[in-house]
Formats: structure tokens, sequence, C-alpha cells
């Protein structure tokens, strides 16, 4: 037999009060005469529990309440008023009426205990509207410079949440405030006194935690107006700041940063209070005011390295969050410039065995960041150790980190590969188990040594993987990577096993991976495939079934040579889409509001595709420049994550440059003039003519043709009054002859267009076809000005035919990087190797130009336009040479291949370059290029 | 004897029973003053009561709960969240504001009327006599059309907030209405 027992829970315990229970109880409870002040208190704390969890009352009913709880003024108890007020405060948003508690509750807060006083003065700023707020100015201002600093913070607070609708009257006390600032207050001998003796002790005499209140009031008061703000922080910062609370010192900070964001002019005459600030007793103001200087990219590097001897300096602090802090702060700043975190490399190197797992994780990303070669191995093994313990955001940055290393010293991707495939085994989820691929992919793509060990890790993986969606990803990649790999039937024993055992879309995979394994000389070998695929005929999933008869059939009727290139490409292109632009094509093509647009179907062919080797070349530019990428390093605040956030941020910014490039192409092929040269060849970034705070501000964009070269240039009319007509731009170079320019007919104030102006390539002597030619153009922006109406954008006087003027901009430089299209190459040793060497051309030059070995590097990069390879494009700390290897192709197609090598001399810096290319002649015209 | 009787009293009333006073009227009328005059027994500076005051007094061997209302036109409409339970209703009117009497005298019958203070007794005090050309306690209950009320137990007292009269006099009658009432 069995019994059954229950014990009814009598109050709290975890269990939520009934709501409609706890409104009767308390309607009649509070109603009752004589009221029993302890049953209230209770039924009180029940409701406010309610309400805090969010539950809530119609308006009816929580109107009901509050006049109920209205009632219980007439009762003294102090402890009952304080939960009321806790009550009311609650109820305000939902209850109407409310104003009807504004005299008791001023009443409290002039004659009342000091125990619920804070909290009636919290509650009188929720009760009071627009109509009321004025009978309290006394009152408040009373309580802000009360001594006790409970009551100050509360009046200072509550003033603080009246201000946005009754900033007028708030603004009357701005005095009293002020004086909250610099007042220091402590607490009365009686404030702790219901406290045990033994706590007592404990608690301090003062946090002057009022002064973060007051200065945020005050801040609220005066941020329309950037002298006040600029008085304020004089006056609260230096030596002789009056602020004690380090939270408020840190308030001070943070409005110096904004102050210097919006008027970098005060940079300088604000950075010592920052610099001050780093050595104050509180470690929170240190860690703040050194954030904030390494956030603002204009201070100097002496600046910065200030900001990072505080931090290495807190690394050693006994505090174990404020170690967190800093090591964090560090790790960012690793991301983007390692170099300036060498310095820390010593106590970094002492924290990796940090019992804080969290702290030990970014000591060692840092460390893998800033170190170099030959730590690598020790830092791998060192947190190989502890991969278990951390949690999976940690393992996220853990990877990122290797992963970035692999970029940057692929000779060491061994230890890597075996770290990578260790991990792939553990548990974890999705994002890690992503993250983990994604390593595994870049190694496989960047550094071919590691192919064929990468390829088998993946394969492993796929075996017992529950992500379907990373499944497929790799079934592609080993569909494009194994055949070309010594053995490709390994693979094909894993790929045919997901036939048999997964789900209908990675079975549809499979059967695609499975067919290029197919596009081989070897016979023998497709013909298993197809017998593979024959079973795939009859498997119960449309798609799969579908796909395999697909690829059956191409691959039974690609005997004939000529259609089998065709049918090769269809299963396996040799070009990819720009997914970015062909995502915004379609966007386009759907949202037309014009119907007839759905009668031509979407035309794929005007989503530019790239070679693989193209491709290559851009994503690994995104991810090497994820590092070098000098945007925002630090802010929080823009909500990038802490963690493992930079990777699509930068690659964003990529594809962002391409979408606008795609804009331009668009927009040229509209035009008839244009139209007619044919595809763009090449188009160059976007090159500034003017200051951005000109009267006119110009840009130029250069698309090359196969015969003509064209200027885009994009025109902005600041001026507010006057309005431009005819604007053109008259370019004179003494290669590049003008064909025509197509003007701006006309531009109105503060509006921007755009003009195009044509010029013929001219022929290349030797080969007859146009040459890649560098030039100087000369640029004179033209045009007809008429003064308008700023409001109405009308002439002032319709017969006004303007006139006619002129404007200097600066110079065009026309490169040889504007003919060649960055590309990648896995070994550039060995495709340097392979250009034949009487394409060689040398060639030294004195860059005089510029004293910083990165800039030179940076400038030769941008002349060519190519690729930097093998992580060349970062310059070592303190390095006194620097290799460079760049590589491209020419618009024709030809490769080339450049090695540069810089010295700092006594004259500047020297670069001795070496460029191979398939035509001396461009090897020639590159090497030129450079000067 | 007096001893005995005080006793008993207490008994009765001082334990067990908190008798709940209103105090209404337009604004203006004194009330608030009324209330702090008997309470602390001064005159303070006071404010247009936005909302209630609700002060204990003890008054001979009684325990009297009294609310004072505010008579701003906007916050005349919650004195009804307040009548239930009450022994008995002060009405406050400005003997110096002869042209608000009659908004005055709406204001009180319209009270009256409400079912939850059909058993409260009415003292009604003609406030502000201290003052020149204030209109008479006869004077006051006329415009008010006291004499009308048949069914409850009803007073007027001229009384000075400011000079202290008239109210313990009021007050003395109100409670001797009370008691005889609830103890019948
Ligand atoms: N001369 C004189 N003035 C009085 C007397 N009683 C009250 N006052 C004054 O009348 C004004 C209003 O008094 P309150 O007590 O605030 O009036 P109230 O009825 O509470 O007003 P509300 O709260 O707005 O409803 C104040 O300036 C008082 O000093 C009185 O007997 N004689
Ligand atoms: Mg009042």
């Amino acid at each position: 037999m069995s019994t059954l027992t229950y014990k009814k829970f009598d109050e709290g315990e975890g269990v939520l009060p009934d709501k409609m229970t706890i409104y009767q109880d308390c309607i009649s409870a509070f109603n009752a005469s004589p009221v029993n002040a302890k049953k209230c208190r209770i039924l009180l704390a029940k409701l406010v529990r309610l309400l805090s969890i969010g539950e809530t009352f119609p308006a009816n009913e929580a109107t009901n309440l509050f006049f109920s709880i209205s009632k219980l003024f007439q009762h003294k108890s102090v402890e009952l008023r304080q939960i009321v007020y806790l009550a009311i405060k609650k109820l305000c948003h939902i209850s109407n009426d409310v104003l009807m508690v504004t005299s008791s509750i001023m009443k409290d807060i002039q004659n009342g205990d000091i125990i619920y006083k804070p909290n009636a003065i919290r509650t009188l700023a929720r009760v009071l509207d627009s109509s009321t707020v004025h009978a309290t100015e006394r009152l408040f201002k009373n309580c802000i410079v009360d001594k006790n600093p409970n009551v100050s913070s509360a009046a200072l607070v509550s003033s603080y949440h009246l201000s946005p609708e009754s900033k007028d009257v708030v603004k009357r006390w701005a005095n009293e405030t002020q004086e909250a600032v610099y007042a220091q207050k402590y607490f009365p001998d009686t404030q702790f006194q219901n406290v045990h003796q033994e706590f007592y002790s404990r608690f301090p005499s003062s946090t002057q935690f009022s002064q973060y209140h007051a200065l945020g009031l005050l801040y609220v008061l005066r941020n329309h107006d950037k002298m006040a703000l600029v008085k304020m922080v004089n006056q609260l910062s230096g030596s002789s700041s009056p602020l004690t609370n380090p939270l408020a010192i840190i308030q001070v900070i943070r409005y110096i940063s904004k102050l210097i964001e919006e008027d970098p002019s005060l940079a300088d005459h604000l950075y010592p209070y920052l610099l001050t600030w780093t050595t104050n007793k509180s470690e929170m103001v240190c860690l703040e005011s050194a954030k904030i200087i390494l956030n603002y990219k204009k201070f100097s590097p002496e600046q910065h390295t200030e900001a990072i001897s505080v931090l290495r300096d807190l690394l050693n602090a006994p505090r174990v969050v404020t170690i967190f802090a800093a090591v964090r702060m560090l790790n960012k700043i690793a991301m983007t410039n390692p170099e300036k975190v060498v310095v820390c490399n010593y106590e970094l190197e002492s924290l990796i065995n940090h019992s804080n797992r969290s702290i030990a994780t970014y000591a060692i990303t840092t460390l893998l960041k800033t170190g170099s070669a030959d730590t690598v191995d020790r830092l791998i093994k060192t947190i190989s150790t502890f991969m278990n313990d951390i949690s999976d955001e940690f393992k996220v940055v853990v990877i990122d980190a290797i992963r970035n290393l692999t970029l940057k010293f692929p000779e060491k991707y061994k230890p890597m590969l075996v770290f990578l495939s260790d991990v792939l085994r553990d548990e974890g989820g999705f994002k890690f188990k992503n993250t983990v691929v994604e390593s595994l992919f870049d190694m496989i793509h960047y550094i071919p040594e590691s192919r064929d060990s990468a390829l088998e890790n993946l394969c492993e993986f796929i075996e017992d993987c529950e992500y379907p969606e990373l499944t497929v990803r790799i079934l592609h990649l080993l569909g494009d990577e194994g055949p070309k790999t010594k053995n490709p039937t390994l693979y094909i024993r894993h790929i045919y096993n997901r036939i048999a055992l997964e789900n209908s879309i990675v079975r549809a995979s499979a059967v695609v991976a499975l067919s290029k394994f197919a596009l081989t000389e070897d016979l023998s070998l497709k013909k298993s495939i197809e017998v593979l695929l024959q079973r795939s005929l009859t498997d119960s999933d449309d798609e799969v079934r579908d796909r395999a008869a697909v690829s059956l059939k191409l691959l039974s009727s690609s005997t004939d040579k000529t259609s089998s290139v065709i049918l090769v490409d269809f299963i396996k292109p040799t070009k990819k889409y720009s997914l970015p632009i062909l995502e915004q094509k379609l966007t386009q093509y759907i949202s037309s509001s014009d119907k007839a647009s759905y009668e031509n179907p979407f035309d794929i062919s005007s989503v530019p595709q790239y070679t693989e080797e193209e491709w290559k070349a851009q994503e690994y530019k995104a991810k090497t420049t994820v590092q070098a990428s000098e945007e925002e390093p630090l802010s929080d605040h823009k909500g990038r994550s802490g963690l493992a956030g930079g990777a699509t941020e930068t690659h964003n910014e990529t594809q962002q440059a391409e979408l606008l490039q795609q804009q331009y192409i668009d927009e040229i092929s509209q035009i008839t003039e244009l139209s007619e040269y044919g595809p763009i060849l090449h188009s160059s970034s976007v090159v500034e003519l003017t200051e951005r705070e000109t009267e006119f501000v110009v840009s130029v964009v250069k698309h090359i043709f196969k015969e003509h070269l064209v200027l885009q240039f994009n025109i902005e009319n600041t001026l507010t009054d006057s309005e431009l007509m005819m604007v053109s731009v008259i370019s004179e170079g003494e290669v590049y002859q003008e064909e025509f320019i197509l003007p701006v007919e006309k531009l109105a104030p503060r509006s921007k267009g755009t003009l195009y102006v044509s010029f013929a390539r001219p022929e290349d002597e030797e080969t007859g076809a146009p040459g890649l030619f560098s030039d100087t153009l000369s640029n004179t922006l033209s045009f007809t000005s008429r003064e308008v109406d700023p409001t109405t954008l009308l002439p002032f006087d319709e017969e006004d035919e303007g006139y006619q003027d002129e404007y200097q901009i600066e110079e065009l430089e026309v490169t040889i990087g504007d003919f060649i299209v960055p590309s990648f190459t896995a070994d550039f040793d060995k495709t340097f190797a392979e250009l034949p060497s009487e394409n060689e051309e040398v060639a030294v030059f004195n860059l005089s130009s510029s004293s910083e070995l990165q800039e030179a590097v940076n400038s030769v990069i941008n002349v060519l336009s190519m690729s930097a390879l093998g992580n060349t494009e970062t310059v070592g700390f303190s390095a006194n040479n620097h290799k460079l290897k760049v590589y491209g192709k020419s618009i024709n197609g030809e490769r080339i291949a450049g090695l540069i090598n810089f010295v700092i001399s006594k004259n500047g810096i020297v670069a001795k370059a070496t460029v191979r290319s398939d035509n001396k002649a461009l090897s020639e015209t590159v090497v030129n290029g450079i000067a | 004897m007096g001893q005995i009787f005080s006793g008993m009293f207490s008994k009765l009333w001082g334990i067990n029973k908190e008798i709940r006073i209103l105090i209404l009227g337009l604004d203006g009328a004194g009330k608030t003053t009324i209330l702090y005059r008997l309470q602390l027994g001064e005159v303070i500076k006071t404010k247009p009561t936005i909302g209630f005051n609700v002060e204990t007094l003890s008054y001979k061997n009684l325990k009297l709960n009294v609310w004072d209302l505010g008579g701003q036109t906007s916050i005349r409409p919650y004195w009804r969240c307040y009548y239930s339970n009450t022994a008995a209703v002060i009405f406050v009117v400005d003997s110096t504001d002869k042209d608000r009497v009659e908004t005055a005298s709406k204001e009180l019958h319209l009270m009256l009327r409400e079912e939850e203070l059909q058993e409260s007794a009415l003292l009604v005090f003609a406030n502000k006599q201290d003052q020149p050309g204030a209109m008479t306690a006869a004077e006051v209950s006329k415009s008010l059309n006291l004499t009308e009320l048949k069914d409850r137990s009803w007073s007027i007292v001229a009384s000075s907030a400011i000079k202290g009269e008239g109210l313990t006099e009021g007050l003395d009658w109100l409670i001797d209405v009370i008691k005889d009432e609830q103890l019948s």
C-alpha cells in the first residue's frame, strides 16, 4: 500500500504567493481598524515581491491597492512605513491618482525617521508630476545639502530621474548639487545602531557616494554646454580635485573621454588629468584612465606606452579582479597592436599558471599574439593542460588566438594542428566547434603542407558530428580539396558513410562532394563513384535523388572533350560569386516595387566572380588585417563583444568596400557613353582630393577599362546658399589624354553629385596593346555658381546667370597599382622561384618621405595594390629592417611577385625591390612604380 | 468615582476602538491649521495639501484618527476613497469667503448623500472668526442649509484656528455625540 503525503507551505519559502489572494488580503488588512502593522508588513512584502518579478495588476485594482496602502500612513510604525514606500514606488507605474500621497510623503521627508527618509524621497520622485514638482523645491534643496549621505544621495538620484521631464525646476537646485559634489559627508554614529556590534565596526564611516550622484546630476544639467562641461572637468580634476569617491572619478574620466572624442583639440589639455589618475589609490580609477588613454587613437605612442605600463603594474596587484581587468585590456590591445604589449611579456608569463583560469587564458592568448615563433610550442602546451577547465566562451578566445597564429607563423603549423585536432575531440557547443573547424579551414587554405592531416582530422570529426551545418561545410571542403591529395580514396569512404547514415541535408551535400572526386583521369575511380552515386538514385529524399541524377548525367556525357569543360565547371566551379554582392542584388531584385522587373529572371551575370586566388587574397587580407586594423580597439560601449567579436567586424569593412565598389560599377553601366567600354578591369579605392571641411569636397575613384581610364569624381557642395551648375573637373596629365567629360548639370546646396572624365589608354609601342602607364594628373574643379535662398533653394534672382569659377584641388597619381589585382599564393617562395629569372628586375630606393618602417611598408603595399603574404605586412616591434613579400596579377592576367627588403639607414629608409613576373617589361614597370 | 468611570471608559473606547474623523472643506478653509492646532497646540505654517495628512490625537483618553484631506478642486473627487468607517466629519468653512460659501454648501450636501457617511455625525466650523467681516455661525449655517439635515446629529461652532477659539468646544460636542450614538 502506498501513502501520499503533502505538506503545505506556510510562508514564502520560494513558493510564489497567489496574486488574487494577496490582492484581497491586502485590501482587507489595510482598511481594517485598527491596523495590524506586522500583518500589513508581511502582506506588503509579498506584494512587492510579486511586483518585482514582473507581475502586474489592471489599473483599477492597482489604484484600489494604492488607496488602501495610503491608509497605512495613519500607523506610525517605522518598519511599516518603509515598506509602504517600497510598495508605492512599485505601484506608481500602474496605479492612477498617486499624487494623493504627496503631502504625506513631504511631511515624512521633513520630520520623519532617518530610516525611511531616503525611501520617502525616492518615492516622492515617482509621485510628482510637472504640476506638483515646483512645490518641492525647498525640500529637495534641503535634502541635497543634508549631512547624512543617504538622504543626500536619495535626493540627488531622485532629481536625476525628475530632470528629463522637469529640467527647468531641477535646474534651480544646481548650486546645491554643485555643493554636494564638493561636500564630504559622513554617516552619523546612529546610522548603523541597529546592526549587530560585531558588524558595526566593518561599516565605513563614509563612501562619499553622494559625490558620484551629485556629479551625475550636475552633468545632466550641463551636458548641452561644452564650455560648462570643460570648466566642470577642470575644477574636478588634477591634484586639487575634491573627489574621493572612485566611481565619481571614473565618471569624470568618462566625461573627459567624451569631450576629447567630440573635440580633439582638447586632448593635450586634458591628458595630464588622465595621467594623474593612473596612479590613484583606487585600482578601478587607474584601470579606467588607462583604458581611456588607450582608447583614444590620437594620443601619441609615448602616451599609450605610459598607459600600458600602468596596466603592467596592475598585473602584480593583489586583487584578482584587478588583474583580470588589466589582462583583459592588454589582450584586446594585443589583437590590434601586439607590439605595444610586448613590454608586459614578463608579467604575462608569470600569470599563465594563475589559479584563476580566465586570467591564465587571457595571459596566454595575449602572449600568443605578442610572442615570437619559439614561444608558441610552450604556450600551446601550457594551455592544453587546462582547456578542459575553461568555459566554451574562453575556449573560443584561445582558438581564435591560435588561428591568427597559424597565419602568422605558418611554419609552426604542426603543434597547432595537433592542438586543434585534440580540442576538436573535446565536448563543446556549436560556437566552439565551429571556431575549431574554421581554424582548420584556414590552415587548409593557406598552409598547403597542413592540408592532408587537417583533412583527415575533419573526416574523423564528421564521423560523429552533432551539427549538420558543420558537416555540410566540411563535406563541401572535402569535395574541393580531397581530389587534389595523393590518396583521394581515403576521403571517399568518409563521404560515403554520410550518405549511408545522415539526414537528407547532409546526404545531399555528400552526393555533390562525391561527384567532385569523379572528375579525374583515373577511370576506375570514376567508375566506382558512379556506382556509389547510382545507389542514391533510390534515396527517399527528392533533393538527394536529383543531385545524384544530375551528377551522373553530367559525368556520363563528359567523355566528350569540349562539353566536358563546361560540365566540369558545373560540378566544380572554378570561380566563386561574391556573396555580399549576390545578397545585395537579390534583395534589390525581390524588393523592387516595379512588377515589370519580375518579367526578366534575375541576372546572375551582374554578380562579379572571383577566381580562387583572388578570393583567397581577399580573405587572407581580411583575416590578417583584423590585427592591424586601428579602428576602435577597446570601445566596449559600441557593443562589440569583449571576446571574439573582432573578426567579423573587419570582415564587414571589407564587404562594405566591396559593396561600394559594386555600386560604382552599377552606376557606370547605366551611362550610355561608358557602357560600350566593356567590363571594368580594376577599380581603385577612393582617393580624397580635398580636406573634408572645405566648401567643395571632392574624392575620386580610378576605373581601368580595356582601352580607357575613367575617373569618377564624387563632389559634395557643402555651401548652404549657393548652387553650382555645369560642374566639371579639368584633369591634365602627360600620358593620358582626356576624351570627354560628363559634367554634373546642377548641384544644389548641401547635395552630392558624380561626374566622370574619360581618358584613352595609350598603346604600348612594343605590344601594340594599351600599356600600363603611370601619370600625374592636375585637377581643377570648374563650375558656374549662383546664390540661392537657403530655405527655398531657389535663386534670389531668376535672371542671375551666376559667375564662372575655378577651384584648384589636389593632384591625382595613376600608379602601377591601378593595373594590378591582389592575388594569393600559398607558397610565395615557390611561386617566386617558378617565375622566370630572366624577367627579374631589381632597384634600390631611398624612401625619404617616411621615417617609420611600418609606414613605408604600408605605402608600398598601397601603391602596388598587391597582397602582402606570409604575415609580412606587419613590422616587428622596434625592428630596424623588414622583408615584405607581395603578390598580384596584372589586369592582363600576368603573375607578379615582389620581394622588398627595407633597412633603416642614416639617410632614412632604404628599400631594395626584386620583382619577377611573367613579362620582363611588366617587372620593370612594377619596380619603377614603387618610387 | 471619577477614577472608576475613566477606567471603565478606557475599556470600552480606548483600547479596542479608534475613532475615525475626517476634516473636509474647500481649499484654504483652514483644515490643516486646525488639525495641527489640535495635535500640537500651536499654529504651523501650511501649504495647500496635495493628498492628505493623517494624525492620531489623544483626546480625553480617546484615540482619534483624524484625516485632513486637501480641498482643492482636483483633490475633492478622492475624498470618497476615505469615507468608510467614518464616525464623524468636521466640515471647515472659511467664514470670510462669501463668494464660495455656496460652493461649500454644494460639496457638503453632495458628501452627506454618500451611503458610507449615513451614520456619521457632522461638526461644522465657521472658521476665521478673528477676521473682520466674517460671517457669523448663524449666517454660515443658513448659507449651508444646515437646518435641512434631520437624520443626523450636527452642530456648527464659530472658530478661529489661529486664536485657538471654538475648537475644543466643537470637539467636545462631537465626542459626546459619538459616545452616545456608538453606545446605544
Ligand atoms: N486669519 C485666519 N487665518 C486662518 C485661519 N485658519 C487658517 N488660516 C489661514 O488660511 C490659510 C490656509 O490654511 P490651511 O490650513 O492650509 O487650509 P486648508 O483647508 O488645509 O487648505 P487645503 O489644504 O488647500 O485644502 C493659511 O494661510 C492659514 O494660516 C483662521 O482661523 N484665521
Ligand atoms: Mg490642507
